[in-house]
């Protein structure tokens, strides 16, 4: 997995790439700083980038000018992979790729931080009180390996496959001709206490399923089980004495 | 109404879309009115085997305790008995797999998270360890009641992440609590009311982690009625969405009342009654 890294640059010009190697990472005008910027905008100590385990945050330490991130003044920020750092005419880009999916799954496990990663986050966070006060509550030395400190990032879920847009037509009753689109993830159809059906957005189709009532849900003419049935396109549903059509839209 | 009447409980588990092995372990003990859900750590079956030991100890050695005492019961101190023998035998499930994974090489470093609920007298105590949680459904009110013990919402009591953020981190699926990892554990225990209509999910991160907390909310209020179906319907959501771990889903519904009977009745109670 590559490290978080920055990349400094001016007008548009990159001047060099920053890993993030170190847990906490000052960035000022004075020379003890990880990563000077001599500029008369930029405060001595200016702000500070704290990196526990895969994640990153930014903290501006009072400066003077200010700490600006993607346009915004900030005081603490959580860094997202892309974001873009400002401190007066230097930009700083915060890049951290997200590994391979097949990877991340191995390490998605739950897993227990030992005392020894909870005391380096309890540095890293020396701000933060709550943190300190985790610390605390293991103080015992590990008395067996420690578990691994790095776990890959979690990607986000994937994004739900482009299922068409669907919607039931009511056909008789009193509300014949209102039309529901099937927009949530899970829709709801009949009487509570009488006969409901529950139709189910998936990223394979839409699914019916009875949910309660004596009578089981009918599409086109057969009566369901138990079970979920998925739903074609016209197919014809009778609900507590309803008839209604399911569609799909284009 | 008793206990078995007022209660009524799902239990499930998953191994989910990626993994092989389902390290997750359930169990539902309706005639004692608790529920124990674990999700366990390590290499191998290591994992299986914690929480599986965390299930099945919980499970003998409270239905032992409450089945000779009432949960709601006051005892030393004014202590409900729940409280006690939770805080006993979470302690002594700790104590077993950690001794378990000192002396065998291939339990090494096992551990587990828990969340237990025992229902008793209009209320419920629930203990936990880790990031397995318990949300409540009231009416339109969906609240998580457990506060994860984990890296993540300690950043968020820091103020270091918002929720929002949170669930764009990076370090997921860090705890800073399990049993059987140190030779003691802390248990958080509390204890909360619980009304006729409540529904109530324990679950693993592997519901939690792919499903949004209002869709969990969502499914729940659709579908309540069919408690089976409900537990399906989450499951394969967080499969649809991914299934990255192991998922597992106790729903408990309370249709009743279930206060404990008080003492012998009054004179004049037994007369208003009478007078029904």
């Amino acid at each position: 997995m590559d490290k978080a890294k920055l990349i400094l640059s001016m007008d548009g010009l990159v001047l060099k790439e920053i890993p993030l190697a170190k847990e906490r990472m000052t960035i000022g005008r004075k020379p003890h700083n990880d990563i000077q910027i001599d500029n008369l905008a930029i405060s001595g100590e200016h702000a500070v980038v704290v990196t526990i385990l895969s994640d990153s945050f930014l903290e501006d330490m009072g400066s003077t000018n200010g700490t600006f991130v993607n346009g915004q003044q900030v005081k603490k920020h959580f860094l997202q992979n892309g974001d873009t750092i400002e401190l007066g005419k230097y930009r700083l880009k915060y890049v951290n790729e997200a590994p391979q999916q097949s990877q991340a799954a191995d390490f998605e496990k739950t897993m227990i931080m030992r005392p020894d990663t909870m005391r380096k986050a309890a540095e890293q966070m020396a701000a933060s009180k709550s943190a300190a006060d985790a610390a605390a509550l293991r103080p015992a030395p590990p008395a067996h390996p420690t578990a691994p400190p790095a776990p890959a990032p979690a990607p986000a879920a994937p994004a739900p496959a482009a299922l068409p847009l669907a919607s039931i037509q009511v056909l008789t009753g009193g509300n014949v001709g209102k039309e529901l689109e099937l927009v949530k993830t899970l829709t709801t159809l009949g009487k509570p206490g009488v006969q409901v059906a529950v139709i189910a957005r998936r990223p394979q189709g839409y699914f019916i399923t009875h949910v309660e009532g004596a009578h089981f849900p009918i599409v086109d003419g057969k009566t369901l089980g138990a079970e979920a049935h998925k739903l074609e396109d016209n197919d014809v549903i009778e609900l507590a004495g309803v008839k209604m059509q399911f569609f799909i839209k284009g | 109404m008793n206990i078995v009447e007022a209660l009524q409980i799902v239990a499930r588990t998953d191994p989910g879309m990626v993994r092989t092995h389902n390290e997750d372990s359930v169990l539902a003990n309706p005639q004692n009115g608790f529920v124990v859900l674990a999700d366990g750590m390590g290499g191998y079956n290591a994992g299986e085997v914690a929480s599986g030991m965390a299930t099945a100890l919980l499970g003998s050695e409270l239905d032992k305790a409450f089945t000779e005492r009432a949960p709601s019961e006051r005892v030393e101190g004014g202590k409900f008995w729940a409280h006690v023998v939770l805080e006993t035998e979470i302690a002594r499930a700790n104590g077993a797999i950690y001794q378990s994974a000192q002396s065998q090489p291939q339990y090494s470093g096992m551990g587990t998270t828990l969340v237990t609920a025992v229902f008793h007298d209009n209320m419920l105590t629930v203990a936990h360890i880790g990031d397995s949680r318990l949300y409540r459904l009231r009416g339109e009110d969906f609240q998580t009641l457990t506060r994860d013990h984990s890296l993540l919402q300690e950043q968020i009591d820091a103020g270091l992440l918002t929720p929002e953020q949170a669930r764009h981190s990076q370090n997921k699926n860090l705890v800073t609590r399990a049993v059987g990892i140190d030779p003691e554990v802390d248990a958080e225990l509390r204890d909360y009311d619980v009304l006729p209509g409540d529904v109530y999910v324990l679950c693993s991160d592997g519901l939690n982690d792919m499903v949004e907390d209002d869709e969990i909310a969502m499914t729940l209020s659709a579908l309540s009625a069919n408690l089976d179906l409900c537990a399906t319907q989450l499951i394969q959501m967080a499969n649809d969405n991914g299934g990255r771990d192991n998922i597992s889903v106790i729903l408990v519904k309370v249709k009743g009342d279930f206060a404990v009977p008080r003492g012998p009745r009054s004179w004049f109670t037994r007369l208003l009654a009478w007078l029904k």
